[in-house]
């Protein structure tokens, strides 16, 4: 009897998902794979999908948890189109996850769990039981392993619950999985004794959870059934200390930075939302570094409350989601009518309505342009990839508390849970926020030479003085209705409020002047620009190095600003013959970017609540370079994977 | 500013912005904004830490003529707004104006959650059971029936009684006054003493679109018998001739006259502390009782912005104040050679 030669296989990156039970803790199990590969000097990528009920009901594919690492040797930008391995927990996840495994993938499923009553809850014929039909064993390499039996049994002698020892088996499957691409343990060891160790004072669960861990990762290594191991080397990533964030982390930490950077303290009000919340609980918790935390009672409150509170002179900051981006319409507009400093943070999901709340889109571009009443113009920033949430957070402090307008930034909800490597920057080496408040005045000296203090009288940003209560001398009244310019009382005058108008046009159009120029990635000229905005950046940076790579004269262009946008994209446009935007709406940059520079822009336009695949924007670059684009705007088709031409429907 | 700087005596004029009022001639607003000229005054307030913050409506243009700081918001967002200032910088006096419609009708939400939260705020709610602003429509506070321009045939809205919502959302100072009594003076000037959320309900005249609405609180003839000046600790007494009282049989109160056998000590003696007493209280409405006016209910707790900077020093007496480069570091970090 001869020992399985176990062979180990070198590759350039794998992608992972784990699936289960929105209550089977794969969230936690990708979080903890994810750390590990980037502990081991991986590039990362992730993608957590999950539903928006807390705890569908149990065994059915609405209630199925997903969570999607893509790790690699070299630098990448997106959780990966098809998935190499997949983890199956029960049969629900294994229906709602297959279709996207590659053919010839690894597929671990949770044999104790396909049984009949799984199996009728996911929806399969009687007396059918996938991991045994012959097309699927064919297709893939599926390892059927017991892992709820063989954590049960694990922790047999310890006398821990059943309840608790069954919420052990997600570590059985992370251990079995950290075998299979050779990861280490140490991190999640570590992660497991601080978690329930010390924070949940439950040394015991630790204890369990260990155990059940390296059970797994010994029973990859002896049971003779996975033949193949991986190995995906460490990536060429630039030297420095570095940390795993999401992008609702790097929000977190950014605007922190800003506060400090701006020597105020930070408020945040914000009334709990997915996919936001994040935000607010990482801000909660950091309180020591000058951080309040306002729970309001509702969406008004919280954006109303940071308007009082820039108001009084603090950085304020309010954070949501598209349905309470429409609830702050009417305060933002004060704000940009009082001309007080606020950043407002929309994590875009599915929408309209309550819509999607857990999934990605795009879909709020034009909301937050337009969407209040009057001409009320205010900077809008967007993220393009989880750590960038942080140098945005901190850019929106700098516009806002320098130009006196509000900015809004619109993440979304792939970046703001995707999470990536952040390279650690240098406190010391980051730039202060200057923030000017008028010096008080002796009240004495009125009527006495010193003249009158002018709420509105501005600098040469446009940007009016920012007297807060408590300075003494400056009392003077702002509010909604419209400000005689220089002295800031009532005015109704049609003149005024031309005036007015156009001064806070021109005050975010000169925003223009301090923002970065657009870069080209490729040649500054071409067949094909691939423009962009925000959460999109990974999968149109990766979808153009491939045709590239293709020999096609394609490039690609992201914007982070979109109010104003940088003054130098209408001569970028200029130098190529066709201009593709992909988005995660119907078209809203595509209407922005035809209106402003009159060029016949494409989209490539996706609302499946999922990021785009990098294969998606290949197949709409290849189509519109070979010129054989069918309409003004490709809409992905329902039928995975696939792009077809939607119907003439513009009115 | 050294200490031994003199400060200087601020009168009530000097409280006086320099805008024309632009309220109807008559209307009850004149009156609250000679009282609070005065109390500003009186309390030795500062133009600099002084802030008025109010929402829509004709109480509303009120931070226009106080010249102190001011922030005229949006409809009903007042709570909020001043919510975010107080936390910003605890020590500011704040002050908020509002109406019942802007607090009751659109803004009820966020008056409700101010008051529960016991923000360190003056809520004055001019109540004129009308929408002047808008020409005439029905308020949450008109009684059912009224007829306007927007119910022609009466109003079909039961209308609520501030005084009740606000001991009901768990403010710790409750009190009403009238717009031309000078005793409102004396409630604002307890109001602004009061470490916490204090409400005061005004009756206040729109002498254009609800005039006398409240004649039976301020007609000569009649403001004696048909209110009730509270009193902690003393008996309920009204009257004209102080000849009434307030008895209390079983769990309702009744009007009792005294002599005949009644005495004052019969009477229900006012606990200012007592919720079940204040709840009761704003319950008794004219014409079956007189109008309790003064301070209903005052208890003593925690001031919500003080709570949330505790935090903050909670937090930094666990952990350190910290600094930027180890809040980076803060996560599980790894170095790349």
């Amino acid at each position: 009897m001869t020992a399985v030669q176990k062979q180990t296989q070198r590759v350039n990156a794998a992608t992972v998902r784990f699936a289960g039970d929105s209550g089977d803790g794969m969230q936690i199990a990708g979080m903890q794979f994810t750390d590990a590969s980037a502990v081991f000097g991986n590039d990362i990528a992730t993608l957590p999908d999950y539903p928006a009920e807390i705890r569908a009901p149990a065994g059915t594919v609405a209630g199925v948890s997903g969570f999607q690492i893509n790790f690699a040797s070299s630098d990448i930008h997106t959780p990966g189109d098809t998935v190499d391995a997949l983890i199956a927990m029960n049969p629900a996840a294994f229906k709602a996850n297959i279709g996207d495994v590659r053919s010839g993938g690894t597929v671990i499923v949770n044999e104790s769990e396909f049984n009949k009553v799984n199996l009728r809850k996911a929806g399969y014929d009687e007396g059918y039981n996938p991991i045994n039909d012959e097309v699927l064993t064919g297709q893939y390499n599926i390892f059927a392993v017991p892992i709820t039996r063989m954590t049960e049994e694990t922790l047999a002698d310890t006398g821990m619950s059943a309840k608790d020892i069954g919420r052990c088996k997600n570590m059985y499957a992370l251990g079995l999985v950290y075998w299979v691409f050779d990861r280490p343990l140490e991190p999640t060891v570590r992660f497991l004794h601080n978690f329930f160790g010390e924070k949940k004072n439950l040394p015991q669960i630790a204890e369990a959870n260990e155990t059940v861990l390296k059970a797994g990762y010994h029973f990859g290594e002896t049971a003779e059934i996975f033949v193949h191991r991986y190995q995906v080397a460490k990536a060429d990533i630039a030297p420095g200390k570095y940390r795993r964030v999401t992008g609702n982390e790097a929000t977190a930490l950014g605007l922190i930075t800003a506060s400090k950077l701006a020597s105020k303290d930070l408020i945040y009000c914000s009334y709990p939302i997915t996919p936001a919340s994040d935000i607010l609980h990482n801000l909660a918790a950091m309180k020591q570094y000058g951080v309040k935390t306002v729970q309001a009672e509702d969406e008004i409150a919280a954006v109303c409350a940071a308007i009082g509170a820039s108001f009084a002179g603090q950085f304020a900051v309010t954070g949501t989601s598209g349905p309470g981006l429409c609830l702050k319409s009417e305060a933002i507009g004060l704000a940009v009518m009082t001309e007080l400093p606020m950043v407002i943070i929309n994590v875009q999901r599915g929408g309209p309505s309550t819509g999607l709340p857990t999934k990605v889109e795009q879909s709020d571009l034009l909301q937050a342009l337009f969407g209040r009443n009057g001409d009320s113009p205010l900077i809008v920033l967007a993220p393009q990839s989880p750590a960038d949430c942080f140098d945005i957070a901190i850019e929106a402090a700098r516009l806002t508390l320098g130009a006196m307008t509000p900015v809004i930034i619109l993440s979304d909800g792939y970046i703001a849970n995707g999470a990536e490597p952040w390279r650690i920057p240098d406190a010391a080496a980051l730039d202060a926020i200057d923030v000017n408040h008028p010096a008080p005045r002796d009240p004495a000296d009125d009527g006495d030479g010193n003249p009158t203090f002018l709420p509105y009288d501005r600098d040469e940003n446009l940007a009016r003085p920012w007297a807060h209560p408590g300075i003494k001398g400056l009392q003077h009244r702002i509010g909604g209705l419209e400000k005689a310019n220089l002295t800031g009382n009532v005015c109704y005058t049609p003149e005024n409020h031309q005036a007015m108008t156009d001064l806070r046009h021109d005050k975010v159009a000169r925003i223009a002047d301090r923002i970065p120029p657009i870069e080209v990635q490729g040649d500054a000229s071409g067949d094909v620009l691939v423009l962009g905005w925000g959460g999109t950046f990974g999968a149109i940076t990766t979808a153009v190095e491939q045709v590239r790579d293709k020999g096609l004269r394609v490039s690609a262009a992201h914007l982070r600003h979109l109010n104003p946008m940088p003054k130098n994209l209408g001569d970028i446009l200029a130098n190529f013959n066709k201009i593709l935007i992909p988005e995660l709406n119907t078209g809203q940059l595509r209407m922005l970017v035809r209106d402003k520079f009159l060029v016949d822009a494409k989209g490539l336009n996706k609302v499946q609540g999922q990021p785009f695949l990098v294969n998606e924007i290949v197949q709409a670059i290849e189509l519109i370079e070979s010129g054989n684009w069918p309409d003004d705007r490709l809409s992905l088709s329902p039928i995975h994977h696939e792009v077809s031409a939607e119907p003439q429907r513009q009115t | 500013m050294s200490p031994d700087t003199e400060l200087p005596i601020l009168k009530p004029t000097d409280f006086a912005s320099d805008q024309d009022i632009r309220w109807c001639p008559g209307c009850g607003d004149y009156a609250i904004l000679n009282q609070m000229k005065k109390v500003c005054a009186k309390l030795g307030a500062t133009k600099e830490n002084t802030v008025f913050v109010s929402g829509i409506g004709c109480s509303s243009r009120f931070p226009y003529y106080m010249d102190t700081y001011g922030f005229h918001t949006i409809h009903g967002r007042a709570p909020a707004i001043a919510t975010g200032v107080k936390v910003a910088n605890p020590d500011l006096d704040v002050w908020l104006v509002t109406g019942d419609g802007d607090g009751l009708s659109i803004g009820g939400n966020h008056l409700i959650h101010a008051l529960r939260r016991n923000i360190n705020v003056k809520l004055l709610l001019f109540n004129n059971r009308i929408y002047g602003l808008t020409k005439g429509q029905y308020s949450p506070t008109s009684e059912e029936g009224k007829k306007t321009k927007s119910s022609p045939l009466g109003s079909v809205d039961m209308p609520i009684s501030p005084i009740s919502m606000a001991v009901a959302a768990e403010a710790s100072f409750v009190a009403r006054a009238v717009d031309v009594d000078k005793r409102l003076g004396d409630i604002l000037t307890e109001a602004a003493k009061h470490q916490g959320s204090a409400f005061v309900e005004i009756y206040q005249d729109c002498n254009v679109f609800n005039h006398f609405a409240f004649k039976h609180a301020t007609a000569k003839d009649m403001k004696d018998d048909c209110t009730l000046w509270l009193e902690h600790g003393k008996p309920m007494i009204f009257g004209k001739d102080r000849d009434k009282g307030i008895r209390l049989t079983g769990n309702k109160p009744e009007v009792v006259e005294l002599g005949s056998g009644i005495s004052e000590d019969d009477l229900l003696f006012h606990d200012v502390h007592d919720e079940a007493q204040a709840f009761m209280l704003s319950r008794m409405k004219h014409p079956r009782f007189p109008e309790p006016m003064g301070v209903f209910y005052q208890i003593e707790d925690d001031v919500y912005e003080n709570l949330v900077a505790a935090q903050v020093q909670q937090a930094r007496d666990q952990r350190g104040e910290g600094t930027l480069q180890q809040l980076f570091e803060s996560g599980d970090t790894y170095t790349v050679e």
